[in-house]
């Protein structure tokens, strides 16, 4: 029997650049910096004072009641699922619920919840804890709201591997739709985690830039001066639907997602693998998964989150898996770092460098590493045909996600 | 304090919680039915009734308070 095609056919997120996908993509195919200095009060005691916060606040998109039982996670979450589910034009299209998933993951959660209901915990006792805040705090929040927005009855799932969250989550949504479970996927990721502790964290494990100096220029992927990644916020949902779906109601079509990969390392809780051995079985999964031959990709939207020994691991992985034909972007030189939803966003990022057939800009990338070996449109946007595109992502825990999109 | 005052306190309460318009509580409404309250909301509008009236309202009698009159007068009777 031949397998199921599946086909993205809605785009929604709002993130660092823009409060929707058209004005992200703007912002990005013009190489623009969505990190900024962090001016909160409680910023001033931490070694690292920037980040890459939301460009449009939920707040301005969703009502004062609705917010409040809402975590910042599972709040952008649902703006982005409902762009993409408007873009899809399936509000009205006679959809069956029960042929409807949902498949949106966040690699922290609802952090931000939990610390700041401690906080009223502590100083005005448990009476006076929010009865929302498990519905907020819960991994499987955001995934629950956007289920409930949409009305899905095929199941509703939240992946959590960290950084490669997104990605996973999109990969979720291709088997689920292949296994005859669903129709239609709304898969996607989120992330609002800039908080003081989170920041923290990351900044003890030495793994945050502390370029608190000059904020635009501190996610530097490939760069020799990147002194690790900087922190974003904001969520990217997509619709997956199967090719017959989509052709049956003429929808239109962004691009196929050809394949995935998933693999994991087994080698440490946080650092890659040395020779980057799970990253090149994902790649190679994925094009298998997709019938493709290396040489087929033209573009690569890299994980590259500006940290010394990643961006070079992955550089390494591409050479082995891929080959030395193709054109890079690093698109978190503009974005920051998303964590949970990066995969996601960089999907759309992918998806609509193969509609418009344009590389994204890699920012601040003024002195590339020696181990810098593969080309990358720095600084500019580059213009080329691109068949066929491949979506890194890797996440502490050793989770490897490759996604490969090709042209509708 | 009268109990047009306790209602205009309740109503201003389900406007911060629930963004219920404060022109449609009146003593005869239902939480549930009338005012679209659920039963988180419901936890959250009783917290913020003790402490605006100096009240208690135990678990145990928040379920009697059906109507915006049944809080009403519960909260007339203890202050």
């Amino acid at each position: 029997m031949a397998r199921t095609d599946v086909v993205v056919t809605g785009l929604g997120a709002t993130t660092p650049l823009g409060g929707d996908v058209a004005s992200t993509w703007d912002a990005m195919l013009t190489g623009r910096s969505g990190v900024s200095a962090l001016t909160q009060e409680w910023a001033g005691q931490l070694p690292v004072r920037i980040a890459a916060q939301l460009a449009v606040d939920p707040s301005e998109v969703l009502d004062r009641v609705r917010l409040r039982r809402l975590d910042r996670s599972e709040a952008i979450a649902l703006i982005a699922a409902q762009q993409a589910w408007a873009d899809a034009g399936l509000a009205d299209s006679g959809l069956d619920p029960e042929r409807l998933a949902v498949s949106v993951g966040s690699g922290i959660g609802g952090a931000t919840t939990m610390l700041a209901q401690d906080d009223i915990l502590e100083a005005s006792g448990p009476r006076r804890v929010s009865p929302h805040t498990v519905p907020m705090l819960m991994p499987n929040g955001p995934a629950a709201w956007v289920g409930l927005e949409v009305g899905a009855k095929a199941g509703v799932h939240s992946v959590a591997s960290a950084c490669a969250t997104g990605a996973e989550a999109i990969a979720l949504g291709l088997d689920i739709i292949r296994a005859g479970r669903a129709d239609v996927v709304v898969a996607g990721g989120t992330e609002a985690v800039i908080h003081p502790l989170p920041i923290a964290g990351f900044a003890s494990m030495r793994a945050m830039s502390t370029r608190n100096d000059e904020p635009e220029k501190a996610s530097r992927p490939w760069d020799k001066g990147r002194d690790g990644f900087v922190l974003g916020e904001g969520s990217g949902v997509v619709v997956l639907e199967s090719a017959e779906h989509a052709a049956a109601r003429g929808a239109r079509v962004y691009a196929r997602l050809a394949g995935a990969g998933i693999t994991s390392d087994a080698y440490d809780i946080v650092q890659p693998h040395a020779e980057g051995e799970g990253a090149i079985r994902a790649i190679r999964r994925a094009l298998a998964d997709a019938d493709l031959a290396g040489t087929d990709i033209a573009h690569v939207n890299a994980h590259a989150t500006s940290t010394p020994v990643g961006d070079m691991l992955e550089i390494g992985a591409l050479h082995k898996a891929v080959g030395d034909h193709v054109v890079l972007s690093a698109t978190k030189s503009m974005t920051g770092h998303l964590l949970g939803a990066a995969g996601a966003l960089e999907s759309i990022a992918t998806i609509l460098a193969i509609r418009d057939g344009v590389v994204p800009p890699t920012i601040n990338l003024d002195d590339p590493d020696d181990g810098l070996t593969l080309e990358v449109a720095a600084h500019k946007a580059r213009h080329m045909e691109i068949p066929a595109a491949l979506n890194n992502a890797f996440g502490f825990g050793g989770h490897n996600v490759a996604l490969v999109f090709t042209r509708a | 304090m009268t109990r047009d005052e306790i209602t205009a306190g309740l109503a201003e309460i389900l406007e911060e919680v629930a963004g219920v318009n404060p022109d449609d509580v009146a003593e005869g409404k239902s939480f549930t039915d009338d005012l679209d309250v659920d039963s988180l909301s419901m936890v959250e509008v009783v917290v913020a009734a003790e402490e605006k009236f100096g009240v208690k309202i135990p678990d145990n009698e928040v379920q009697n308070l059906k109507t915006v009159g049944d809080a009403v007068s519960y909260i007339a009777a203890q202050s």
